[in-house]
C-alpha cells in the first residue's frame, strides 16, 4: 500500500481500500473504469448528467402506416383525476390529441339550481377542490351583487386572506404534481409537505381542511380563531425559505432546465383564440390579472406585483407559480397587519341569520332563522356575472335569478375547462416524454372541467 | 365595464366578427338559459366576451328561435368556444352550425335527453346503492 501511495489518484476508490492494495484497476476483466482522456469536456459533461443535450428530433417522413392511437387515462397518475387523452402516435412523436372528459361530471350547475343562496357555497365550494374558496368567493360575490349589498370590510379582508392563502396551497401543489410527473420526486414531498401548514391553518379556521362552506353570501361563516396571527407568520416564515430551497434544487439544475425549456410553448395569440388565463397566459407575456384589471373584495387596496415572464415554455409556466406564491405571501402579510375591526357578516337581518344566543331571547329571531334557513332569502330578478382571479386563471359565476330564493341558472366558467383546449396545441409534433410535463405545466383539475 | 347587447339570430355571426375586430381579443364564456314557460322564445344563448387592451366586457345574448333550435357556430372566430359549444349542445340541445366536432363533452355518447333543460327532473335515474333495501 505504501508504496502505491504516489499513484493512489489514478485508482479507483474501492481498489485502494481493498484488502489487496495497490491492485492495479486496468488489469481486471472489465478494462479501465476511468474516463477516456481523449474525451472532451463537453462530452464528459454530458456522461456526468452535468449537461444536457436535446438531440430528440422528429423525422418527417413517415407513413400512415406507422400511426396508432393509444389512450392515456382516465385512470392514469400523471392526469391529474380522471382525464382521458386520445393520443395519435408517430413513433414517439405525438401527432393529434383529442381529451375526453365528463368522467367527474356529477352535474353540479343542476344541483345549484335546487339549492338555495344559502346553501350554494357547499356546491360550488367541491369544483375545483383545490382552491375551494375562490369558487366560494365567486359564487358569494355573485348573489351579493344581484342583492346589491356590501360585506363589512372585516368579511372583505378575511376572504382576501384566506383565499391568497389558498392559491399559495393550490400552487404548492401544482409544483408538487408538476415536478412528480417529471421525476423530481422530492419536489412532491416537499410541496405536500408545505401546504400541510396552510391547511392545518384552514382546518383551524373554518373546521375543515378542503371544501370549507366559509365565504357565504352576506360575509364569512365565523371569524378568525383565537391567535390567528401566530399561525400566519409561522406560514408567512416558513414558506419563503423553503420556496428558496425549491430554487436551489430546481432552478439552476440542468436536468430540470433540458425538460422544461423551449417544451410546450404557448403564444401569446394561441392563449387569446383559446381563452387562456392565468399563470399560463401570464407566462406568456400578457401581464393580465383580474386583481389588477377589475379588482374584486377590496383587493386593489394591496401593494403587489404581477410577475410576467415572456418565454412561454413549461418551464416559465413553473417559474410563474413560485413567483405568484410570493406575491401572494406579501398580500396575506398586508391583510394580517391592516385587519379591520367590526362585524364579519353583513348587518342586514334579511341575508345573515341572527346568532344562536338570540333564538332563546326574540320571537323576531327565531322567526329569521326559520325563514333564513328552510325558504332561505329571496333575490331580486336579473343576471349577473363576476369572475376573479383562480389561482388557474379567470373563475366566473353567471347567475340568473328569476325573484326565488333558489338559482333559475348558475354557471360556472371554469379556468380548467377552457385550459384544456389548450392542451390539443401544445402537446402536438413533440416527443410523447414532453406530454406530461405539458398537462402538468396547464394545471387542469378535473372537478373544475367537469363539475 | 359590463355592457348587455341582445342581437338577432341572423346578424349573430357578423356581431361576434365585427366584435373581435373591434378589440375584444378573448371569448370567457358561453353559456344558454331555458326559459322554460317563463319567456317565449325557450332558449337564449349568452356570450361573455373580453378585452384584455381596453379593459372591458361585453354580454351578447342571443335568442335561439323554438322551430330548429340552431344557431351558427363562433369556433371559426374564437377557437375557444368549441369546448362551450358542445357543453351548451350537450346540456341544451342547441345545434350549432359549422362547428367541426358537434358531439357530447360531459355526459356519455348514448345518452338520451339533455340535462339541464327544466323539463329535464334531476331524481329522473334511480341510484343503486350497495346492500340497500330496495324500494317499490
Amino acid at each position: 500500500m505504501v508504496k502505491n501511495k504516489e499513484n493512489s489518484e489514478d485508482l479507483d476508490f474501492w481498489a485502494t481500500n481493498s484488502e489487496e492494495g495497490g491492485w492495479n484497476i486496468s488489469s481486471t476483466d472489465e478494462g479501465s473504469q476511468k474516463m477516456n482522456d481523449e474525451e472532451s469536456e463537453q462530452q464528459i459533461k454530458i456522461q456526468t448528467g452535468s449537461d444536457v443535450v436535446d438531440d430528440y428530433f422528429i423525422e418527417e417522413e413517415t407513413s400512415e402506416d406507422e400511426r396508432m392511437i393509444v389512450n392515456m387515462g382516465p385512470q392514469h397518475p400523471s392526469t391529474h383525476g380522471v382525464l382521458r387523452l386520445q393520443v395519435e402516435l408517430e413513433g414517439e412523436a405525438v401527432r393529434r390529441v383529442k381529451p375526453i372528459i365528463g368522467y367527474l361530471h356529477t352535474g353540479m350547475e343542476k344541483t345549484g339550481e335546487e339549492l338555495t343562496y344559502l346553501q350554494g357555497p357547499t356546491n360550488t365550494t367541491r369544483m375545483d377542490y383545490l382552491s375551494p374558496f375562490f369558487n366560494e368567493l365567486v359564487f358569494s360575490l355573485t348573489t351579493e351583487k344581484l342583492l346589491d349589498i356590501e360585506v363589512p370590510a372585516r368579511a372583505e379582508t378575511i376572504r382576501i386572506l384566506m383565499t391568497e392563502l389558498n392559491r399559495v396551497s393550490s400552487h404548492l401543489v401544482a409544483l408538487a404534481t408538476g415536478g412528480m410527473d417529471i421525476g423530481a420526486l422530492s419536489m412532491m414531498i416537499f410541496g405536500f409537505r408545505e401546504r400541510e401548514l396552510v391547511l392545518n391553518f384552514f382546518e383551524k379556521t373554518t373546521g375543515l381542511r378542503m371544501n370549507h362552506n366559509y365565504i357565504r353570501p352576506g360575509g364569512v361563516a365565523a371569524d378568525l380563531p383565537d391567535n390567528w396571527q401566530k399561525d400566519v407568520k409561522e406560514i408567512l416564515k416558513i414558506i419563503p425559505e423553503k420556496l428558496k430551497d425549491y430554487d436551489e434544487m430546481l432552478l439552476d439544475n440542468p436536468i430540470w432546465q433540458g425538460r422544461l425549456q423551449n417544451v410546450g410553448i404557448i403564444t401569446p395569440e394561441e392563449c387569446l383564440a383559446y381563452g387562456i388565463t392565468g399563470p399560463s397566459l401570464r407566462a406568456s407575456g400578457q401581464g393580465w390579472d383580474l386583481r389588477k384589471m377589475q379588482p374584486y373584495s377590496g383587493i386593489e387596496k394591496f401593494d403587489f406585483d404581477v410577475p410576467v415572464l415572456q418565454e412561454s415554455d413549461v418551464f416559465a409556466r413553473w417559474r410563474i407559480k413560485v413567483l405568484e406564491i410570493l406575491e401572494s405571501l406579501k398580500i396575506v402579510e398586508q391583510a394580517m397587519d391592516n385587519m379591520p375591526k367590526g362585524p364579519y357578516k353583513i348587518q342586514d337581518k334579511k341575508v345573515t341569520p341572527p346568532p344562536r344566543k338570540r333564538l332563546d331571547e326574540s320571537m323576531e329571531a327565531l322567526i329569521h332563522h326559520f325563514k333564513i334557513y328552510t325558504e332561505g332569502f329571496k333575490v331580486p330578478e336579473g343576471d349577473a356575472y363576476v369572475a376573479v382571479e383562480s389561482p388557474r386563471g379567470e373563475l366566473g359565476c353567471y347567475i340568473v335569478s328569476d325573484g326565488s330564493s333558489k338559482p333559475f341558472r348558475m354557471h360556472v366558467r371554469g379556468p380548467s375547462f377552457c385550459n384544456l383546449q389548450a392542451l390539443p396545441i401544445v402537446m402536438a409534433d413533440s416527443p410523447i416524454a414532453d406530454a406530461v410535463a405539458a398537462i402538468a405545466s396547464l394545471d387542469p383539475v378535473i372537478g373544475d372541467v367537469d363539475r | 365595464m359590463n355592457e348587455v347587447q341582445h342581437i338577432e339570430v341572423n346578424e349573430y355571426h357578423d356581431y361576434i366578427k365585427s366584435l373581435l375586430e373591434e378589440g375584444y381579443e378573448m371569448m370567457m364564456d358561453l353559456t344558454a338559459v331555458d326559459w322554460f314557460r317563463k319567456k317565449e322564445p325557450r332558449f337564449e344563448v349568452v356570450i361573455n366576451l373580453l378585452s384584455l387592451s381596453k379593459n372591458l366586457r361585453k354580454t351578447i345574448k342571443v335568442q335561439v328561435p323554438d322551430e330548429n333550435l340552431t344557431i351558427p357556430s363562433i369556433t371559426d372566430i374564437y377557437p375557444g368556444a368549441n369546448f362551450y359549444e358542445r357543453e351548451v349542445f350537450d346540456m341544451f340541445g342547441i345545434v350549432f352550425e359549422n362547428h367541426p366536432e358537434l358531439t357530447r363533452i360531459l355526459m356519455p355518447d348514448d345518452w338520451i335527453g339533455h340535462p339541464l333543460r327544466k323539463d329535464y327532473g334531476s331524481g329522473r335515474i334511480p341510484v343503486q346503492f350497495k346492500n340497500a333495501p330496495s324500494v317499490d
